[in-house]
């Protein structure tokens, strides 16, 4: 007697690396039964720049400008991080107030990632207007960042021993094209009379109302949640195992935030709560960033307050770290050596190795710094959280449509700067 | 952790606040097991596992290090107790081979790859050692201190042949900055 048996077989198939869903250059072999995730195999390093390789070739101050451009989405964070691996070697203490300005434009830098975050994400699997309304208040931020930095993006604000420069008295203004007055460019120019701090003291104030209009949209969305609730599940054990850090081990109930656990800079000083979430799945992480962002509007304000009664230096006193002021320059001889040997040769840094990391954004931002006690790095390894979320990838997606893993590489907050490096 | 460390013929010291235990390479695999498993030290987490390349290490350019050439560094995390430690392990210089982790936690298998990608560290016992972050192809271990930060080959696409096509590298290496190592209480610490 003949059998015959229906051939079933299992499809193999690409995805990216020019897929917009692949949030950057993120290339997937995956093998497919049907609509269903047998297995994935994520190819990565499309990204990759050498960037730990560069820093080892400049002076310390040099590789700033790098960190910026690992996790292009929360930049001073990476920054801070590298910074502190520095100063702990030279065994720097930083002026009060530079602390609590790198603590505020951390926050900033979450609401920003967060921000980039909800957009990605929602339109990923669907639900196009929230972006628009994200990309309104990041507008905002970048703006702060420009008038403390200079660069809407990549700022190089963090330097060790402190900051670049205080916080500006005054914010940029809109101009109008024709150069007349006209009730949109004074619409824009709202709030911008102050100081940098009263703009953004003024943001503060509008942006719980902004998040609850983006909780509006997806919070009790039906579509949203038929997308999210219950994909991509992770128990608390499982979150350990492959190294998560951040919202994606909050997600699943672990109470671990390195700002309350370790606490860096003045964190221990501030009022915040830690948000948590119960099943593990998409719909909690995506809670738990919202009330981060809600959270970070608060320390913002807490900074706020501190800031505005207390100037004061934001720069150690140590001309080996310190340029020189540019007036002090062409008095004082000693200055202008000072200048000439930090902008050439660099600074040295003794012998030793540390591992620093901040909570950034998306987890734990890490540096694993060896100097040898010379002007530039030994080595230097980056820890970056998307890195261990991303090699979960498989483990999170077996089981699931084609269309789930969409909401789990948005869920996970994938930047292929910090991945690749 | 005193115990693990006599255990395992393994060195404890602290170096900036932070517990460095530095073991041998036969031992490595158990002494990281019951690092994890031990309930006065719960690490659960791998955090980081990277691998450094000594061969110039305090030396300024050209000159070689006395040290071993190759050191695999593994940074742990409890987060029941919220503590973090460093092992390091020493390779062999010919046969940098150190086994593999991935048993013990699952976020060492990317690590791990990334570790053979870029120092070619061959992690024995590891499911799939294959590049990770290098182009398909490419020949050589970029972060050894005796590769070139230009490398060895460019690539472009060729007009005529209607395809990528790779080169040797055209251009120089060049040093803008000098490394220099500074006698003691040259840097800002001491001053």
């Amino acid at each position: 007697m003949k059998v015959t048996v229906a051939e079933i077989r299992n499809y193999t198939m690409n995805f990216g690396p020019q897929h917009p869903a692949a949030h950057g250059v993120l290339r997937i072999i995956m093998e497919m039964d049907g609509e269903v995730i047998e297995r994935l195999d994520p190819h990565i390093g499309l990204l990759h720049r050498g960037t730990e390789k560069l820093a080892e070739t400049k002076p310390f101050n040099h590789s700033i400008g790098y960190m910026d451009r690992l996790d292009y989405v929360s930049m001073m964070c990476n920054e801070h991080a590298y910074v502190l691996a520095i100063e702990k070697l030279l065994g720097l203490e930083v002026p009060l107030r530079a602390q609590y300005i790198r603590v505020l434009f951390d926050e900033v830098t979450r609401i920003l990632n967060h921000l980039m975050w909800i957009g990605a994400h929602a339109l990923d699997i669907g639900a196009m207007a929230v972006f628009l309304y994200a990309f309104r208040e990041r507008e905002d931020l970048l703006d702060c960042y420009e008038a403390a930095s200079g660069a809407r993006m990549h700022a190089t604000y963090y330097r060790p021993g402190g900051v670049y420069r205080d916080l500006p008295n005054k914010m940029p203004k809109y101009e109008s094209r024709d150069g007349k007055a006209s009730s949109k460019t004074e619409e824009r120019n709202r709030d911008r009379d102050g100081s940098m701090l009263d703009f953004l003291l003024a943001f503060t104030d509008r942006f719980p109302a902004c998040i609850d209009e983006y909780e509006t949209l997806l919070t009790d969305n039906r579509i949203w949640k038929q997308r999210t609730v219950n994909i991509g599940i992770v128990t608390p054990e499982d979150a350990m195992q492959y190294g998560f850090s951040g919202p994606m081990l909050r997600g699943s109930g672990v109470e671990w935030d390195l700002r309350k656990k370790q606490p860096y800079e003045v964190y221990d000083q501030l009022d915040f709560r830690v948000p948590l979430g119960s099943t593990g799945d998409c719909y909690d992480r995506y809670l738990v960033r919202v009330e981060e962002m809600r959270q970070s509007n608060l320390i913002i304000k807490q900074c706020i307050r501190w800031l505005n009664g207390h100037p004061g230096p934001v720069m150690v006193d140590n001309p080996k770290l310190a340029p020189p002021a540019r007036t002090e320059m062409k008095q004082d001889m000693e200055a202008l050596i000072h200048h000439f040997k930090l902008f050439t040769e660099g600074y040295s840094v003794p012998e030793g190795q540390v591992y620093t990391a901040v909570e950034a954004p998306k987890g734990e931002f890490g540096i694993f710094l060896v100097s040898d006690g010379a002007n530039k790095p030994y080595r230097v390894k980056i820890r970056a959280p998307g890195f261990a979320h991303l090699s979960a990838l498989d483990a999170m997606s077996r089981g699931h449509m084609l269309a789930d893993m969409v909401a789990i590489i948005g869920t996970q907050d994938v930047v292929f700067g910090e991945i690749d490096r | 952790m005193e115990a693990i460390a006599n255990r395992y013929e393994a060195n404890l010291d602290w170096e900036f606040a932070e517990p460095n235990l530095t073991v041998g390479v036969s031992n490595v695999y158990d002494c990281l097991l019951a690092l994890r498993d031990d309930p006065q030290l719960v690490f659960e987490q791998l955090i980081d596992l990277c691998a450094v390349d000594y061969l110039q290490y305090g030396c300024e350019s050209g000159q070689k290090s006395s040290k071993k050439r190759y050191a695999v560094v593994y940074h742990l995390l409890s987060v029941t107790l919220n503590y973090r430690m460093r092992v390091i392990t020493w390779l062999d210089d010919d046969s940098p081979y150190a086994p593999s982790i991935v048993n013990i936690w699952q976020s060492a298998n990317w690590l791990e790859r990334e570790a053979f990608d870029l120092f070619g560290i061959i992690f024995t016992g590891h499911p799939d050692l294959r590049r990770l972050l290098t182009d398909y192809g490419f020949v050589g271990h970029p972060f050894r201190k005796d590769f070139p930060v230009s490398g060895h080959i460019e690539m472009r696409y060729d007009e005529m042949k209607k395809r990528v096509v790779y080169e040797p590298v055209t251009i120089e290496p060049r040093v803008t900055v000098p490394r220099i190592i500074r006698d003691e209480g040259y840097s800002g610490r001491d001053s």
